[in-house]
C-alpha cells in the first residue's frame, strides 16, 4: 500500500535557507542539502525547495542547488518558485531537479503545463495553488499570485481540476488563510481538492502541532503533508509525526 | 566499469552518483564503444517510453544493448530502464500501435488504471513510497540483506505486465512487477533506488557485488 508522505519545505534564497532554522548539530544551518540530509535521516519522504526570491542572479544559484543535490540527496526532491516557461524548468530538470513546481505561471498560462508534462512527464510537473477562503462562503476558495498579494478571481478547486486534466502530476495547495497560524490544514479546502482530482494533493499551510498532520490526512484526504518551521525549528521531528501518524492508522514508511 | 547508458532524456547524475557511492566506478556514457566494454550496464528511467525507445534505436544502443544483455552483462533497468526489456510499450505510442521496445520479456507496458477490480479509485501517478514484496521466499541477491515488504520510491504513471521474470510486486490499483529478472545476471526495477535512501543504497550495492562476481 502506497504509504502518506511527509515533507519537509525549505524556503531558499541565493543558495541559503531562509526565515531562521534552528537543529541541533547542523555543521552549516544555512545549507539546504545538509538539512535535507537530516530530513532523510528522520525519514522524510522527500523535500521541497522552495526558491522564494527567483531574480535572475539566485536562479542560477538555485540551479546550482539542484545540481549539488543531485549528487548529494538520495531521496527526491522538487524545485518550486519562479518558473516562467519551459526553458526555465528544462535548465532546472537538467540541472537535476526530479519535480518543479509551478505556480504563477501556469495560472497566467495553462497551456505551459501541458507543453512541461509532455517534455519531462506528468510526474515532474507539479502545480502548486495558493487558495483563499472567499469571505461569506464557506465553501469556496479562490486562487491568489504573489504570496497571497494577488487575486484572481479563479475558484481554487475547479483550477485544480483544470490542471490535472492538462496533465500536472501533483497539486501542492497551499492555504493561504492557515499559512503562518499554526492551526492547522484548511481541511474543507484540502478535501474539496483531494476530491476534484485524479491525482495526488500534498496539503500545505498551517501546521503547528502533531495531530493537525494526521487530520490533513484523515480530513483532508491529502495523498501528503507539507511543513516548514515545525521541523526547522526543532518542535517535531518527522520520525516524530510519522509515528503520530501510524498510531492514527495512517500508512508511513518508518 | 559500469556503463550508465544516456539516452539523452534528462539527467543520470543521481544514478551515477549513487553506483559511486556504493564503491563502484560508474560513468555517464552515449558511447557505442564504452558500452560494448563495460563490465557491467544500468539503464535508467527518464522520459517515455516511445521517445526513449526511438532514440535508442537511432543511436545504435538499442543492438549492443540486447546484445550485451544476452551474452549475460550484469545489467540493472531502472524504471522506465525496466520498460524498455519488454515486447513493446503505450506511452506516448499512437494508440494501438505500441512502440517496440528490447523484447526480452513478453508483454505490453500500459497504462495503470486508476481504479481497482472493485471500482475504488486510486491516485495516478503512483507516486510516494510502496511496498517491494518478493515472490519467492529463497531471497534474491538483488535484494539481499533488504527485508521482504522494504519500502522503495516509487513514480510513474505505466506498470508492466506479469509474466514468469518478475521477482517481487508491488500493489496500487493493481498489483505489478515492481522487480523483474531475466537469466542470471539481467534485474529491472519499477521504483527508483537511487532515490530509495538507504534501502536504495543496499540495492545498488548488491548490483555492484553482483557485477563484480560475473
Amino acid at each position: 500500500m502506497l504509504t502518506k508522505r511527509v515533507i519537509p519545505c525549505m524556503d531558499v534564497t541565493d543558495g541559503r535557507v531562509v526565515k531562521g532554522v534552528n537543529f541541533v548539530n547542523l555543521r552549516d544551518a544555512g545549507d539546504p542539502i545538509e538539512l535535507a540530509q537530516r530530513y532523510d535521516e528522520q525519514k522524510a519522504d522527500e523535500v521541497i525547495f522552495l526558491d522564494i526570491t527567483a531574480t535572475s542572479d539566485d536562479r542560477a544559484t538555485t540551479i546550482e542547488l539542484a545540481s549539488r543535490a543531485s549528487e548529494e540527496l538520495h531521496l527526491p526532491y522538487t524545485v518550486g518558485g519562479g518558473f516562467r516557461s519551459v526553458e526555465d524548468i528544462r535548465r532546472m530538470i537538467a540541472a537535476g531537479a526530479d519535480k518543479v513546481s509551478i505556480n504563477s505561471a501556469a495560472v497566467k498560462d495553462p497551456t505551459l503545463i501541458t507543453t512541461a508534462a509532455q517534455a519531462f512527464g506528468t510526474q515532474a510537473i507539479i502545480v502548486a495553488i495558493d487558495a483563499k477562503q472567499v469571505p461569506g462562503n464557506p465553501n469556496k476558495w479562490e486562487v491568489y499570485l504573489a504570496g497571497g498579494r494577488t487575486a484572481t478571481g479563479i475558484d481554487a478547486v475547479e483550477w485544480a481540476a483544470e490542471a490535472a486534466k492538462r496533465g500536472a502530476g501533483e497539486i501542492l495547495l497551499t492555504s493561504m488563510d492557515r499559512d503562518g497560524t499554526r492551526d492547522g490544514f484548511d481541511c474543507a479546502l484540502t478535501r474539496a481538492v483531494a476530491r476534484a482530482v485524479d491525482i495526488p494533493v500534498i496539503a500545505s499551510g498551517g501546521v503547528g502541532k502533531l495531530e493537525h498532520f494526521a487530520e490533513g490526512i484523515i480530513e483532508g484526504e491529502a495523498d501528503a503533508v507539507l511543513a516548514a518551521s515545525v521541523f526547522h525549528f526543532g518542535e517535531l521531528t518527522i520520525r516524530e509525526v510519522k509515528e503520530y501518524m501510524r498510531s492514527q492508522g495512517i500508512p508511513v514508511r518508518l | 566499469m559500469i556503463a550508465v547508458v544516456d539516452y539523452h532524456k534528462g539527467n543520470l547524475k543521481s544514478v551515477e552518483r549513487g553506483l559511486t557511492a556504493v564503491g563502484a566506478d560508474a560513468r555517464i556514457t552515449d558511447d557505442l564503444k564504452v558500452i560494448r566494454d563495460a563490465s557491467a550496464i544500468v539503464l535508467p528511467g527518464v522520459g517515455a517510453f516511445t521517445d526513449a525507445a526511438t532514440e535508442i534505436r537511432e543511436t545504435g544502443q538499442f543492438g549492443v544493448l540486447i546484445d550485451r544483455i544476452s551474452e549475460g552483462v550484469p545489467f540493472l533497468g531502472i524504471c522506465l530502464g525496466m520498460h524498455l526489456l519488454y515486447d513493446s510499450g503505450e506511452e506516448h505510442a499512437e494508440e494501438g500501435l505500441p512502440t517496440a521496445g528490447l523484447g526480452l520479456i513478453p508483454g505490453t507496458v500500459k497504462a495503470m488504471p486508476k481504479a481497482d477490480v472493485r471500482g475504488t479509485q486510486y491516485k495516478v501517478p503512483h507516486v510516494g513510497w510502496n511496498k517491494v514484496e518478493y515472490l519467492s521466499k529463497r531471497p534474491n541477491p538483488l535484494f539481499e540483506g533488504i527485508p521482504d515488504g522494504e519500502f522503495f520510491y516509487f513514480t510513474h504513471s505505466y506498470v508492466a505486465p506479469p509474466s514468469c521474470e518478475t521477482i517481487a510486486t508491488t500493489s496500487h490499483s493493481i498489483t505489478f512487477p515492481s522487480a523483474v529478472q531475466v537469466g542470471q545476471t539481467c534485474f529491472a526495477v519499477q521504483f527508483h533506488p537511487e532515490k530509495s535512501s538507504d534501502a536504495g543504497a543496499q540495492l545498488l550495492k548488491n548490483f555492484v557485488k553482483i557485477a563484480e562476481k560475473a
